[in-house]
């Protein structure tokens, strides 16, 4: 697993693409929004929680595809589901794998871009604080989407559309913690709701996912 | 010994709902017929909402088929997961279409029948943007479905999808009233609790909804039947290849 | 750990291909699958690794038992020859890749990332996994492809290795490798012819 974990990180790193591509990706987001809708501070500081939160989902979503698709084109996925280790295991490790390389590099540039929003001093905290729990939902639902699509050609397009209604949840709990954090207000209860869809994912999402994988490679 | 599985042989389904489905089209026709007639024109307008209250014969009706399909599209993926009969699979495959639609007109008669009550079109309520939801994991669920070759894959993948879909969809439904509470009146019809619209109102829904549901349960038969011919079709063309 | 199948049907997108396969492998013997393009050679190899369901039919050992090497090699192009070998080992749990390296003479090759090899080294390195798995049953779908005459001969003395350490080998191959202890088997016999049968496509015919 822990091999498998490794060789993912340097595959990612050795691409290239791994690190940066999301977090560009982040980062001209937020650079178009003022564009769109005008550079008043204050309104950009009330709406900086869900645009960041928006960003950084559309982030995750734009390395999706290739979390399964590379290793299926060129049969290490085969090699993989043969191998002693779990298939399950396999996803969620591939999961992981995504989450470090997507979801924790934008958690913590999230506070540079939130000073670009003009987000409120004390909403700095519950912000990187809903990120760093939302996102690992984020990486293992889209793990079931990428499951999904992986034996079609150009499923990009397909993924995304199956994968965001499953982030609706996620992304509301996770904006209201940011949202709640920005205006001073108790933010507990949206918290643990956010923390149970992660730990929840994490733990029922990958089944779902390896007997998708397993119908895909049939 | 009769079972009802007997039914998951796609002949034999084929014959007894084509044997039925003149019945029930004629029973759909005239439910809705009555139910809207009757809703539209023989019941007395609000008080306060005069006549436009009329579209919730269409409006409660086509939304709670929208849901209703959805469970139906649940229940029928269960079967084809754990029984693996493909009529199961297919039946699920047939209604997502109409569930679509039943969500749109759904969407849409709210929309109307929003703009004078509440003066907007569209709100970020949770019941309408619950549907708006649904309505994308429908999208996503036929999308699924068009784009796998294989019919045994792409059964069993959507069956997945429905499940995983249908804890989300939940999940969203709860999220979304954490997130907005809304202008949306509460649920106005339900069985043990009809004293919520006056008896005048309340018979021609209820024609209305059996009509709707007939109509539902022809269209499937319909489709389903559509679908079981295309496999076979699918399935002599390949025997026919492999010789 | 005799390789037993007993009447096995294997299926390629929902229509039966294969029907009623048995054979019995003994170690130290490998068996090779003989019979045209498309009559199911690949598919019933992948129902053997566990890759895919069987209609019916029992295989006597276990997927833990089987390594799987497809037409693609699985190899990381950014990765280097040793990384990828590596990665293989800690997967299956076994210890060295020193063994692999020399019967497939990769030694000068190691460091070198995987992307710069050739059609045939890349083919060398995919093979070279197998020894890796430490597993007792080969199954290989095409293993020469894009191998040269010498790299053939090598492949051919790799097989026998593995074969007389007590290993079994089920391989589809137009090209003798020259095997002292092979078996053939011809599938043309078993060609599925369709039939009612409940569970599958031929419900709806």
């Amino acid at each position: 697993m822990i091999a498998l974990l490794a060789r993912d990180l340097r595959l990612a790193v050795r691409a290239g693409g791994g690190f940066g591509l999301g977090l560009s990706f982040f980062l001209i987001v937020i650079v178009l929004i003022p564009f769109g809708v005008g550079p008043e501070t204050g309104l950009l500081g009330r709406i900086a929680p869900g645009v960041l939160w928006v960003a950084a989902l559309l982030a995750c979503l734009l390395s999706l595809d290739r979390m399964f698709a590379l290793d299926f084109e060129d049969g290490s996925l085969d090699l993989l589901v043969t191998s002693p280790l779990p298939l399950e295991g396999i996803i969620t490790v591939k999961a992981v794998a995504h989450w470090l390389t997507t979801g924790l590099p934008l958690v913590a540039a999230a506070p540079v871009f939130a000073l670009l929003m003009n987000l409120p001093g004390h909403g700095y905290f519950a912000l990187v604080l809903s990120l760093l729990i939302g996102t690992p939902a984020l990486s293992v639902i889209g793990a079931f989407g990428a499951a999904l699509t992986v034996g079609i050609k150009r499923g990009g397009l397909l993924l995304s559309l199956l994968v965001l209604p499953l982030y609706v949840p996620t992304l509301i709990f996770g904006a209201e913690v940011a949202r709640r954090g920005a205006e001073s207000q108790p933010y507990t209860s949206p918290l643990l709701l956010l923390a149970g869809i992660s730990f929840a994912a994490l733990a029922l999402l990958p089944m779902a996912s390896a007997a998708v994988l397993r119908v895909n490679l049939r | 010994m009769a079972s009802i599985w007997e039914y998951a042989n796609p002949l034999k389904f084929m014959r007894t709902t084509e044997a039925a489905l003149p019945f029930i089209g004629w029973a759909a026709a005239l439910c809705l017929g009555v139910g809207l007639v009757w809703g539209f024109f023989f019941t007395p307008d609000d008080f306060r909402q005069g006549s436009t209250v009329k579209i919730f014969y269409i409006h409660v009706p086509s939304a709670m088929m929208a849901i209703n399909i959805w469970v139906m599209m649940l229940i029928t993926s269960l079967i084809w997961i754990v029984r693996r009969h493909h009529v199961s699979a297919l039946a699920a495959r047939a209604a997502a279409p109409i569930g679509a639609v039943m969500t749109l007109i759904a969407l849409f008669t709210g929309a109307v029948w929003g703009q004078p009550m509440w003066g907007t079109w569209w709100a970020w309520d949770p019941r309408l943007t619950s549907f708006l939801i649904l309505f994308l994991f429908y999208l996503g669920y036929m999308a699924l479905w068009a784009a796998i070759e294989n019919d045994d894959t792409a059964a069993d993948l959507t069956s997945i999808l429905c499940l995983v879909g249908s804890v989300f969809a939940l999940l969203s439904r709860y999220a979304v009233n954490f997130w907005n509470q809304g202008l949306h009146q509460g649920a106005s019809l339900s069985l043990d609790k009809k004293e919520n619209v006056a008896d005048v109102f309340w018979y021609p829904a209820l024609v209305s909804i059996a009509g709707f549901v007939l109509l539902f349960v022809a269209l499937v038969i319909v489709r389903t039947n559509t679908e079981i011919r295309a496999r076979r079709a699918r399935a002599l063309m390949a025997r026919e290849r492999l010789g | 750990m005799e390789l037993q199948v007993d009447k096995l049907c294997v299926a390629r997108g929902g229509l039966a291909v294969l029907r009623d396969v048995s054979f019995s492998v003994k170690p130290g013997q490998a068996l090779v699958l003989r019979g045209p393009n498309g009559i199911g050679k690949t598919t019933l190899l992948r129902t053997l690794a566990g890759l895919q369901p069987a209609l019916s039919g029992q295989v006597s050992l276990a997927f833990d038992d089987m390594a799987y090497a497809a037409h693609v090699d699985g190899i990381k192009t950014t990765l280097t020859v040793k990384e990828n070998l590596l990665f293989w080992s800690h997967v299956f749990g076994t210890k060295t890749i020193d063994p692999a390296v020399e019967a497939f003479a990769l030694a000068d090759l190691l460091d070198k990332p995987a992307g710069l090899l050739s059609a045939g080294q890349k083919r060398r390195l995919g093979l070279a996994r197998l020894m890796v798995t430490g597993r007792a049953v080969w199954i290989l779908d095409e293993p020469t492809v894009s191998l040269d005459q010498t790299a053939v001969a090598l492949f051919g003395r790799v097989i026998e290795g593995h074969l007389a350490g007590g290993g079994l080998a089920i391989l589809a191959t137009h090209i003798d490798l020259g095997l002292s202890n092979a078996l053939s088997l011809e599938l043309g016999a078993y060609r599925a012819v369709s039939s009612l049968q409940d569970d599958f496509d031929e419900a709806f015919l």
